[in-house]
């Protein structure tokens, strides 16, 4: 079972915090891997803000197949972090031999574009690099997107944390929002691609559960864009679906919740916006989702949400003080970063509920 | 065998042979009052007994007359098999046995007559949907459902869905507006009463089923709708605020339609739908056939037509290609109701229905409410046995291959798929349908079924299938007024009501353990088969 996690701060936190959110609840997972995406990036990146960034775990072929590929795309590596590994005996981890983050600037043609030229063409490359890393197993990239970091691994979190020195705040790896997981998704292969949160053109989600629409879900979606890749995970459905609401269809966020867990038709039929939504539920049928599921998501503006299947069959709990909130499975996890919190004003959404915390953190809950 | 000529038809040419035990009959002449087909008589029979009757041996041969119930030797007075002889013998003392031997298909077409009947295929009974089990079982991670406790949304769309992009939606406020007009579309069980006319049903077995549809969406909270049929349908009806249960049919007969449109300026609700029927699964490429025989004065009447064999074209007139009957047929149907009933299409399925069904997908105005793919086990009234046991396709895999067309171009639900022929075929309908809508199915039509539950004791296995005939013996298929009265229509409406409410609970009972709270449409996962070929075929898991 999945443990999910995410945090939002107005300083920003170093990846140690996003693991003293999640080992508590080490109970609850397999301590089978540890993903991480860090979004608004203090530290090594913090003069790149508006630069792409490639997150890259690969093979010394594979380190040379990027540099090829973006040299030959006119991509210009601006800032390059390695980060100094750790590798004592004795630790849980199936490490890639690099680990590579590069902030790059855009290729001169595009000096001119829109933004919407630029982002197709951060995703094409991804998704380019993605194929030619795959065909001989030379490496994996997660992210490739200004001002955001993406890290994931097989193995034990803690001997994770250990080998990229993730205990020790060193000022290098920090962010204002943070979502994270601690565990591969064991009920498929271990692959590194299936370890949420995934990520797609700014949208970040991870999600604890199991979608038993994942097949007509993927079915779907595999016509609706050529970023709808991988499935690895029934999970990657939340992100798609996410993505195509509100990156290609443009509606504003909470229709994600009437897509993926519509209101019934008896309730439909007594809301004033009952056409509205049943043309939602109709045209995007094949998006709703079921089984037991709770989703945490980070937009492009660095808002961050959680909502929960309609059932509300997976637990989620929101909580922290005005610099600091958080969204966990598990309160155990708010105890350990966030002690002092008012827990009387901790949030426990239900089934209907949006919970999202703002750029401004403010904290907004709204119901379906 | 100078009386008798190896040409002549005897009873054990026939398809039944009447078993009669004469020492249990009491000449009661129920069984003979009840053969609606005429095929056994009483009659006088010479016996030769030899009595003794003295305190000595005194064995003294006589000759006596008896009355006894005996087959008739004649095609023309065939024995079904319906068994109406046995229900109605208060001593067990007749019953039909089917002949192994049977050489009716060999003298059947006497006269240069081809065989006609009603039912179904007899050939082909077997079923791929019993070698599919529900094997995607839902437990630990994600928890089955439960049945009695969780809510279900066990509804369909019937009408035409717009892509989310052909939506007329603007973003004020953060709110969604939608401005202007959307095709319509209900949300309807997942489960239509399927076409069946009057006509080829009887009225009150008509009216049994529009009891039961009524009953099951007032009473019950069942959406469920009902389809007309072509053959028009009783003003009273139209008029009434029940119309908006029915599905009105028009065929290339047209029949009933001078009365429906006559009644459209008085009809207070819209009918549920508009379905243009091109083609059936029982008899694809044939028309529609009512016999003279059952063309009573009160379906003279209803239809607009003098006794005459209703033959309604296997095309429709006119038309010349798919993209006509779109333009034509849709358009006109949808304008006589303003554009306010979804209208929706059912056609045979066929090597070809792919192609038809793209065709529909890809029409630019998007006007076609449903697809209804009718496979070679449905039923119909009258048919040539030729087209009834040789021509036809099989459903299951069409519907798979037109649902996965959709998905493909991103259009799955766009022109909802109904699926029908052999729904219930077995009495278990709810798995039927539940597997159906496993693989791409948004809802199904059964009929047999229904008439099944009134009564009807018609099977795949050559049991009466004689709904052409007039003489229908449960009053069901037949006109005959006397025949009629036979069915109870409370008893016969409050069968299928009964068996609706089981087919919901059951139906249920397959959406909660795979964890599904809405139609599983298109989860293919959750099935599994034994076959490996049903497996390939389906792309479903194969398991053993």
């Amino acid at each position: 079972m999945c443990r999910i996690g995410a945090i939002k701060s107005a300083d920003p936190v170093h990846a140690s915090k996003a693991l003293s959110l999640m080992l508590p609840q080490q109970e609850g997972h397999d301590n089978s891997g540890f993903a991480m995406v860090m979004q608004d990036l203090e530290g090594e990146f913090s003069s790149y803000k508006e630069k792409p960034l490639m997150s890259l775990a690969c093979t010394q072929k594979g380190a040379k197949i990027v540099q090829d590929y973006m040299d030959k795309s006119g991509f210009r590596a601006l800032h390059e972090w390695i980060p100094k590994v750790n590798n004592r005996p004795g630790l849980d981890i199936k490490a890639m031999p690099y680990y590579i983050f590069t902030a790059y600037d855009y290729p001169d043609y595009l000096n001119n574009s829109s933004q919407d030229q630029k982002e197709d063409l951060l995703l094409n490359t991804r998704l380019a690099l993605r194929t030619m890393l795959e065909k001989e197993d030379h490496g994996y990239i997660f992210s490739f997107w200004p001002d955001v970091l993406t890290l994931k691994e097989i193995g034990d979190p803690r001997d994770i944390a250990t080998y990229f020195g993730l205990w020790e705040d060193r000022g290098d790896l920090m962010a204002r929002n943070v979502v994270v997981q601690c565990r591969q998704n064991t009920n498929y292969e271990i692959v590194r691609y299936a370890a949420h949160p995934f990520f797609l053109q700014g949208y970040t989600l991870c999600a604890n559960g199991e979608n038993t629409f994942y097949t007509k879900n993927k079915e779907y979606q595999k016509s609706l864009h050529r970023g709808y890749i991988g499935f690895e995970s029934d999970s990657q459905n939340f992100l798609y679906t996410l993505h195509y609401v509100l990156h290609e269809l443009k509606w504003p966020l909470k229709y994600y919740k009437h897509v993926i867990t519509p209101l019934s038709f008896e309730e439909m039929e007594k809301r004033p916006d009952k056409r509205e939504l049943t043309a939602i539920r109709q045209t995007l049928g094949h998006l709703e989702i079921n089984g037991p599921n709770t989703v945490i998501a980070m937009l492009p503006d660095g808002s961050i949400m959680t909502c929960c299947d309609s059932k509300k069959l997976r637990p989620v709990v929101v909580g922290g003080t005005k610099d600091l909130m958080a969204i966990s499975s598990e309160v155990c996890g708010l105890n350990v970063i966030l002690p002092d919190r008012d827990q009387s004003k901790d949030i426990y959404p239900n089934e209907r509920e949006i919970v999202m915390i703002t750029p401004g953190m403010e904290v907004q809950r709204w119901k379906q | 065998m100078e009386t008798v000529k190896t040409q002549d038809v005897t009873f054990n040419d026939l398809a039944w042979k009447i078993k009669y035990t004469p020492d249990r009959c009491t000449m009661c002449g129920s069984c003979v009052a009840a053969c609606t087909f005429n095929a056994i008589e009483a009659r006088i029979e010479r016996r030769s007994i030899t009595v003794s009757t003295g305190h000595q041996p005194e064995p003294n041969q006589r000759h006596i007359a008896v009355p006894v119930i005996r087959q008739k030797n004649s095609v023309a007075n065939a024995c079904v098999g319906c068994g109406m002889c046995e229900k109605v013998c208060p001593n067990n003392a007749i019953q039909p046995i089917r002949n192994e031997d049977s050489r009716l298909n060999v003298v059947g077409r006497a006269g240069g007559n081809p065989l006609k009947r009603g039912g179904r295929t007899n050939l082909n009974a077997e079923r791929v949907l019993d070698k599919i089990i529900v094997g995607r079982i839902s437990q630990m991670t994600d928890p089955s459902l439960d049945s009695e406790r969780h809510t279900f949304d066990v509804l369909a769309p019937f009408g035409r869905v717009l892509l989310p992009q052909e939506l007329p939606f603007s973003v004020e406020n953060g709110e969604i507006k939608m401005q202007g007009w959307v095709p319509p579309v209900h949300w309807i069980y997942p489960l239509i009463f399927s076409d069946m006319s009057i006509g080829a049903l009887s009225t009150r077995a008509w009216e049994a089923l529009s009891l039961a549809t009524a009953y099951l969406n007032e009473k019950h909270k069942m959406p469920v709708r009902m389809c007309s049929g072509e053959g028009g349908m009783p003003v009273k009806l139209m008029e009434s605020e029940y119309l908006k249960y029915s599905i009105i049919q028009i065929a290339s007969g047209h029949f009933g339609w001078n009365r429906i449109v006559r009644a459209l300026p008085k009809m207070k609700v819209d009918p549920a739908g508009i379905l243009i029927k091109i083609g059936q699964g029982a008899k694809p490429g044939d028309g529609g056939l009512l016999p003279a025989a059952k063309v009573a004065e009160h379906i003279q009447a209803i239809r607009g037509v003098p006794k005459a064999d209703l033959l309604s074209p296997p095309n429709h007139q006119g038309l010349y290609s798919i993209e006509e009957s779109v333009q034509k047929m849709f358009m006109s149907m949808n304008a006589a109701f303003k554009f306010r009933v979804p209208v929706a299409i059912k056609c045979a399925a066929s090597a070809t229905s792919v192609s038809v069904y793209n065709n529909l997908l890809r029409d630019p105005y998007k006007i076609c409410g449903g697809f209804f793919i009718d496979g070679i086990q449905g039923g119909t009234g009258a048919a040539n046995e030729v087209s009834l046991d040789h021509t036809g396709h099989p459903v299951v895999s069409k519907l798979r291959d037109c649902y996965q067309s959709a998905v493909k171009q991103g259009s799955p639900g766009r022109i909802p798929l109904w699926a029908g022929s052999g729904v219930g075929m077995t009495g278990n309908a709810a798995a039927d349908a539940f597997k159906m809508i496993c693989l791409g199915a948004n809802g199904v039509f059964m009929g047999k079924l229904l008439i099944q539950l009134m009564g009807c004791v018609g099977n795949e296995k050559g049991r009466c299938n004689a709904c052409n005939t007039g003489f229908c013996p449960t009053g069901i298929c037949t006109q005959d007024p006397r025949l009629v009265k036979r069915l109870d229509i409370d008893r016969a409406a409050q069968n299928i009501v009964e068996y609706m409410l089981a087919f919901d609970a059951e139906f249920k009972k397959l959406m909660a353990p795979v964890g599904n709270s809405s139609l599983p449409v298109g989860r293919s996962d959750a099935l599994v088969t034994n076959d490996r070929a049903v497996a390939d075929k389906l792309s479903i898991t194969y398991a053993c």
